[in-house]
């Protein structure tokens, strides 16, 4: 699956550090009630589930309902504790599965 | 009967000739008015805008950051984002190979067509929308100067026309609101003066990014007049006189707006 994700984290941080992080993810977050120009009803289409891992831990997570505005924008904070991987993965209501990954360097 | 009613159609005449001025004799937004739409939304969506990482047109603007530079002959293979920095600034512009007006849209789609033999894309499609925001946002901070002589002037008296032109079920013309009462209040909105500079722009209504053609379209909508379609000759030729209108003002892009 292909959408825009931008990650907003620090490349390096020291130990014990506390880090915010931010992810904005491109996505119509469709409620389902809407309809077009047509009169025609607009198919739910909402993501259902965010989490970021950290060394395959996970440190934040969240569900997302239809009252989400498009394009979620998450703002979280953790802790530095060692270099590593910070992976942010999303999940949409039919298990359409978004992740991006990025590296972390503690000094 | 008969004897009254020449006297009657002369007393309201005066009337109904202010009200009937041609739109060549009304004037245009004085330059020392002019104000960006940002002036007319809260601090919270000013704030938004100016975050460039919150601000949501920034994920149009990476999709086009990547487009540019990818495909079999990208647009990177000619441009370089460096040299096209100040060029959006300069649109619509008359093209004299085309033989036409051409706003930022229909420049990236000639290119396509005629340098990467790529089929021209849809109006409102995400990678024009997306192409389009990274070429505005190389221009960010520019101020906005368009020629409006020579082969550009029938197309902005064209422009110019349908900006002072009452339409719709409401019979208003763009002017009534957007140079008469600019600052007051529309219902729970304050209305701005309509300047082009945020576009293409993150629209909070629509929840997306949009173009301004799609802008204009939910004006002429709301006046329920018959909306144009996107990219026509006569919504290039109202973009070309707005931006002549914003004259001085920077580019904005990726905006946010209501």
């Amino acid at each position: 699956m292909s959408t825009t994700i931008r990650i907003a984290a620090p490349k390096q941080a020291s130990r014990g550090e506390v880090l915010e992080l931010k992810a904005l993810i491109r996505h119509p977050m469709e409620t389902g009630y809407r309809r077009d120009l047509y009169g025609k009803q607009i198919p739910e289409n909402i993501l259902t589930r965010f989490e970021c891992l950290y060394n395959g831990e996970r440190v934040f997570a969240g569900e997302l309902f239809r009252a989400i505005a498009a394009d979620p924008f998450l703002t979280f904070y953790t802790v530095a504790l060692e270099s590593g991987t910070l992976e942010f993965r999303w999940v949409g209501q039919d298990g359409q599965r978004y992740s991006e990954s990025v590296e972390l360097e503690v000094l | 009967m008969t004897r009254w009613l020449p006297t009657l159609l002369l007393t309201l005449a005066p009337a109904a000739v202010a009200d009937t001025r041609s739109f060549v004799d009304r004037p245009d937004l004085p330059a020392e008015a002019v104000q960006s739409g940002s002036a007319f939304l809260t601090a919270e969506t000013r704030a938004l805008q100016a975050d460039d990482f919150a601000n949501p047109g920034y994920l149009w603007v990476e999709r086009g950051r990547e487009l540019f530079g990818s495909g079999e002959k990208a647009c990177s293979s000619c441009h370089q984002a460096d040299t096209l920095a100040g060029a959006a600034a300069h649109y619509p512009q008359y093209d004299a190979a085309a033989g036409a007006l051409l706003n930022l849209e229909a420049r990236i789609n000639r290119c396509r067509q005629s340098h990467q033999a790529l089929p021209p894309l849809a109006y409102e499609a995400e990678e024009l929308l997306a192409l389009t925001a990274y070429v505005a946002t190389l221009s960010q901070g520019q101020a906005i100067t368009v020629a409006i002589g020579g082969a550009a002037a029938p197309y902005f008296q064209q422009g110019r026309a349908y900006y002072f032109q009452r339409r719709g079920q409401l019979n208003l013309a763009c002017n009534q609101c957007h140079d008469d009462h600019w600052g007051k209040q529309l219902r729970g909105d304050t209305i701005s003066q309509g300047q082009p500079n945020a576009w293409p722009a993150y629209r909070l209504e629509w929840q997306t990014f949009g173009s301004l053609h799609r802008r204009i379209r939910d004006c002429d909508a709301g006046v329920r007049a018959e909306p144009q379609a996107s990219g026509s000759e006569i919504y290039t030729s109202l973009e070309l006189y707005l931006a002549w209108r914003a004259r001085g003002l920077s580019l904005e892009s990726p905006g946010i707006r209501r």
